[in-house]
């Protein structure tokens, strides 16, 4: 009897040649703060003075006072919880009401010392309570939709029409299709409009690959192994993983070419356009080693370029390649954004690509050059709307997907990409800060990260855990959805793919002037 | 194996503790002594700098300045006293044109010579004013060389300071006549006396050694200059009558500049008459018309022109100056349009502050950069905006010591150095040479927008 591929493999199905797929059910419950201490933006507190009558407690409608049963007084106050001193003008502002004046309340420090324009202080608590509750009215007063850079998506506001038709946000359809072309390949279809991005092991640790594979399976989207190989705990979710195969070739077999339904070609990446990728020997541990087929503790360097690509047609040569080896895979190929990335990218579909995905200069994850990040190609606001033109102009904008990234922090982000003229996005960054980053950079040094996520260091990797992981991301999927639904809706539109190159639904706004609501 | 240019970097300390953009505030008094303290667990070190103090009281208290602001011991202390600010004295450095930040990545760059890396995206805003409003671009396939890592040690940086002959004639007897000298720096950049404060001495000795290090020249003023200091790399700037006065000074330079002025060709031409071999340069205002002035200049016969915009790199002496971003452009473009760009060197100076504006100057038309205000800021400078510098001072720079402060400013241009061949490799352009003028290769803002942004209205 002859083996086989089956084409689509239903989650669960056995396959001869890896563990059983695993399903992970898409339910939203709460997922708190991993640290004992969350921050929010206003501390709260309470002095010697304090009785324990528990006044505070009796009032409180956000929960910060809390007092257990046989505690002589309320517990610290959860001030992570506290809406800050605007709550005067409510009946239940604790300070006031405090008999033995034990209360204060004022700005927290931390949250002014931390974030920056692209990732303001608002948006990472927003990001963070996201993922903890799964729903995007729980962020209260904190900026969710936009940072502050001034520039590109942060310049940039949808244009709602004065009367809506009604569109009932179960209505909504969010889902994209990832196969345009009629070649015989299977229809993939995710139910989100992202997915995630290549971040290597090596790069981040194996708990949070696994999460975000379990949070891909959870909301039928995918997540990306990155370049740094394809570790043998992700095969059980290998329905929602694409393979990326980049400069270094780190790992890749053709096994881990023929168990995905996507695989993805990354000829540069925005953060490092044009220069390549560079694990310190610090990172390179015995497990990572193992992956890439390296000697421990070695710097290893991912070229730059494809040392056997030359032009359009070495490129489809490698894809052609892929395709004889993986006779159902998409073919998805990442690039950055140079001043031809119009040319790139029809180049690309002429050469097969199912799937092109142009990365920005501002976004990605890994360490890189600052001078780079700054200053080396353009951001990906940019480059979406030259490329969509580009590829109506030739005909064949139906016949390929567009996928942006580089800097697509929230929701509204990526619904500004796809009015600008993409299919979807595919995000990262938010990812990491939903599981606890901070964004403090330092993901290159010594053990690398703090935080337990970009580090493989076995003691610091340990504070992410799985299932909490796993909880997060969805909850961080769920509270997207639920915004971009309300948008989409308020747009008098009943699909996300409706907003494609849309760019009436857009406004800018002047940077300082002062800014309407959405 | 050709030999490779290299600077010598060397990690060096700074004399100060660095003023880190963090301190981690401590309310001791709520303190519960666990023993499992999250300061134990401090990933950076950072607390046990403290702890040292507490065991040794004549170990250094070291402010928590190093603090790399993970939270991860705000966020995990049991009872929740630590938390982190914004240190404050932070907030006080830096002016209108140097933000904290630039501050900081160059004294980085000062004490290690290492290209500044950090990971979790581009952090700053989306565009500013000047060359904050322009990309360079990259190449998805093409690279300097097929060799190598990244090819880029194959990358040459060098670029000529002289008249550029644009053919090559031939004596009677066969052989070239080569009228006049060219000078080939290894790097883009010359170093230039400070926009403020005294040039003082160890200044002035840190520099021309720094400048001998890298194979480069320092602009030193000639009132400064004694007719008998060594000139490899010192480059007297000398103002009118003193072309005259100091006949010693021309005859052994081997490049020097003389402040723009009427009748300056003239001037050019008696220092050339003094040493044939002498590369004169003429230092112009950036104005409004410089353009009109370097035609005016190559007329009379000079073929090296400095221009040196405002320390905010703006246009100087001019009503609604613009930005050396553009003004370049555009003195450049009269230049090609006369043809000839190539008998001229410009040098530009002003506001030069990061590799990338090196990198972007060469782009709008610059052939090399005079680099000021850097070397200052890699000796602790902490730029203030006003008041008296040398009366002043809060990091005393007067007195710092003249090989300690030629190897922090090696390091610094040592980074720029890498960092540029970061941006040439990113392009696939294998000599800053052609990188000049190319602005096919850069994306500017205005031109990004109008494309992308255009049909969206307001």
């Amino acid at each position: 009897m002859t083996s086989v591929i089956d084409p689509v493999l239903a989650p669960g199905v056995d396959r001869p040649n890896g563990p059983a797929l695993i399903d992970v059910e898409r339910v939203v419950q709460p997922a708190p703060d991993r640290y004992r201490n969350p921050i929010g933006r206003f501390k709260v507190r309470r002095s010697a003075d304090c009785k324990g009558c528990a006044v505070c407690v009796e009032i409180c409608p956000y929960g910060v006072h809390v007092k257990p049963d046989g505690y002589n007084r309320p517990l610290r106050p959860r001030d992570f919880l506290c809406i800050g001193p605007k709550c005067a003008e409510t009946d239940h502002y604790c300070v006031e009401h405090c008999p033995n004046k034990a209360l204060s309340v004022g700005p927290n420090p931390t949250a002014d010392a931390i974030g920056d324009p692209r990732w303001t202080s608002d948006l990472l608590l927003a990001t963070w309570r996201q993922a903890e509750t799964g729903h995007v009215a729980d962020v209260g007063d904190l900026e969710f939709r936009h940072g502050a850079s001034g520039g590109g998506f942060d310049a940039l506001r949808f244009r709602f029409p004065q009367v809506t038709a009604l569109v009932s946000p179960d209505e909504v359809d969010t889902s994209l299709e990832l196969n345009h072309r009629n070649d015989g390949r299977p229809k993939i279809s995710i139910d989100l409009p992202f997915y995630g991005g290549g971040m290597s092991f090596g790069a981040v640790s194996i708990h949070v690959m696994v999460a975000r594979a379990r949070a891909a399976v959870a909301w039928n989207t995918f997540t990306c192994t990155g370049e740094g190989g394809y570790p043998e705990r992700l095969q059980p979710y290998d329905h929602h993983v694409i393979t990326q195969v980049a400069t270094g070739l780190f790992g890749v077999r053709e096994e881990t070419i023929q168990r995905v339904r996507i695989v993805e070609f990354k000829y540069a990446q925005g953060a490092k356009p044009g220069l390549g990728g560079h694990l310190l020997g610090d990172k390179n541990t015995a497990d990572v080693a193992r992956m890439r087929q390296a000697v421990a503790g070695n710097a290893l360097f991912s070229p730059f370029p494809f040392h056997s690509v030359y032009s359009v047609e070495d490129h489809k040569k490698h894809l052609d390649w892929i395709k004889e080896i993986n006779a159902r895979a998409l073919m998805a190929v990442k690039v950055s954004t140079p001043t031809d990335v119009d040319m790139v990218a029809v180049g690309s579909y002429h050469a097969g690509a199912h799937i092109i995905h142009i990365d920005g200069s501002y976004g990605g994850t890994g360490a890189a050059p600052d001078i780079a990040k700054k200053n080396i190609a353009m951001p990906v606001e940019y480059a979406i709307p030259k490329v969509h033109r580009f590829l109506v102009e030739e005909g064949v904008r139906d016949e390929v997907v567009l996928i942006a990234s580089g800097g697509i922090r929230t929701a509204d982000d990526v619904l500004k990409a796809i009015a600008l003229g993409a299919d979807g996005a595919v995000i990262a960054t938010s990812e990491l800060v939903a599981l606890g980053c901070i964004r403090c950079g330092n993901c290159e040094s010594g053990r690398g990260c703090a935080r337990g996520i970009a580090t493989t260091d076995r003691e610091l990797m340990q504070q992410v855990q799985i299932d909490w992981a796993t909880q997060r991301l969805i909850n961080l999927y769920s509270a997207w959805r639920e915004r971009m639904v309300d948008v989409v809706a308020r747009l008098g539109m009943r699909s996300v793919s409706e907003l494609r190159g849309r760019h009436d639904c857009l406004r800018r706004v002047r940077w300082g002037e002062d800014d309407r609501d959405d | 194996m050709p030999e490779r240019y290299h600077v010598p970097v060397a990690p060096i300390a700074a004399r100060f503790p660095r003023i880190g953009k963090y301190s981690i505030v401590d309310w001791r008094e709520d303190c519960a002594r666990c023993r499992n303290c999250v300061k134990n667990a401090c990933v950076s070190g950072i607390w046990p700098l403290e702890r040292a103090h507490d065991l040794d009281p004549l170990a250094s208290l070291e402010p928590a300045f190093d603090c790399r602001a993970c939270l991860s011991c705000v966020q995990n202390c049991t009872k929740g006293i630590l938390a982190l600010s914004v240190n404050p004295y932070y907030l006080t450095l830096g002016g209108r044109y140097w933000s904290r930040k630039m501050i900081l990545t160059t004294w980085d760059q000062a004490d290690t010579g290492r290209i500044p890396v950090s990971g979790a995206g581009y952090r700053g805003a989306f565009c500013g004013p000047g060359f904050d409003s322009m990309w360079t671009d990259m190449s998805e396939i093409v690279r300097p060389t097929r060799d190598g890592i990244h090819g880029r040690e194959y990358i040459s940086t060098s670029v000529d300071i002289g008249p550029k002959p644009l053919r090559v004639r031939f004596e009677a007897n066969g052989g070239s006549e080569s009228e006049e000298q060219i000078i080939e720096l290894p790097l883009p950049l010359i170093l230039d006396v400070p926009p403020w404060g005294r040039d003082g001495e160890n200044l002035l000795a840190a520099r021309t050694s720094a400048a001998g290090t890298l194979g480069t020249l320092n602009v030193a003023r000639a009132s400064q200059i004694d007719d008998a200091d060594d000139l490899d790399h010192l480059a007297p700037l000398l103002e009118g009558e003193e072309v005259r006065s100091r006949g010693e000074l021309l005859r052994r330079a081997r490049f020097v500049e003389i402040s723009d002025c009427d009748g300056v060709g003239e001037l050019v031409g008696q220092a050339r008459e003094a040493n044939s071999r002498l590369v004169v340069a003429v230092r112009a205002p950036f104005s409004r018309d410089a353009g009109e002035r370097l035609l005016q200049l190559h007329q009379a016969g000079v073929r090296v022109v400095h221009l040196c915009a405002d320390e905010l790199s703006r246009e100087v002496e001019t009503e609604e100056p613009r930005y050396m971003r553009d003004a370049l452009r555009e003195a450049h473009g009269r230049l090609v349009q006369e043809g000839i760009r190539d008998e001229m060197t410009i040098i530009v100076s002003g506001g030069i502050a990061l590799p990338e504006h090196m990198a972007k100057a060469i782009i709008c038309g610059a052939d090399l950069v005079a680099v000021g205000a850097p070397l200052l800021v890699a000796l602790g400078c902490q730029v203030c905006d006003e008041g008296d510098h040398d009366a002043n001072c809060p990091v005393k720079i007067q007195q710092v010591e003249a090989d300690y402060a030629a190897q922090r400013m090696v390091n610094l241009m040592g980074a720029w150095h890498s960092q540029l061949i970061e941006v040439l490799g990113a392009m696939g352009i294998r000599e800053v040479r052609r990188l000049r003028g190319e602005t096919g290769r850069a994306m500017f803002l205005e031109d990004l927008d109008r494309e992308a942004f255009g049909d969206i209205g307001y």
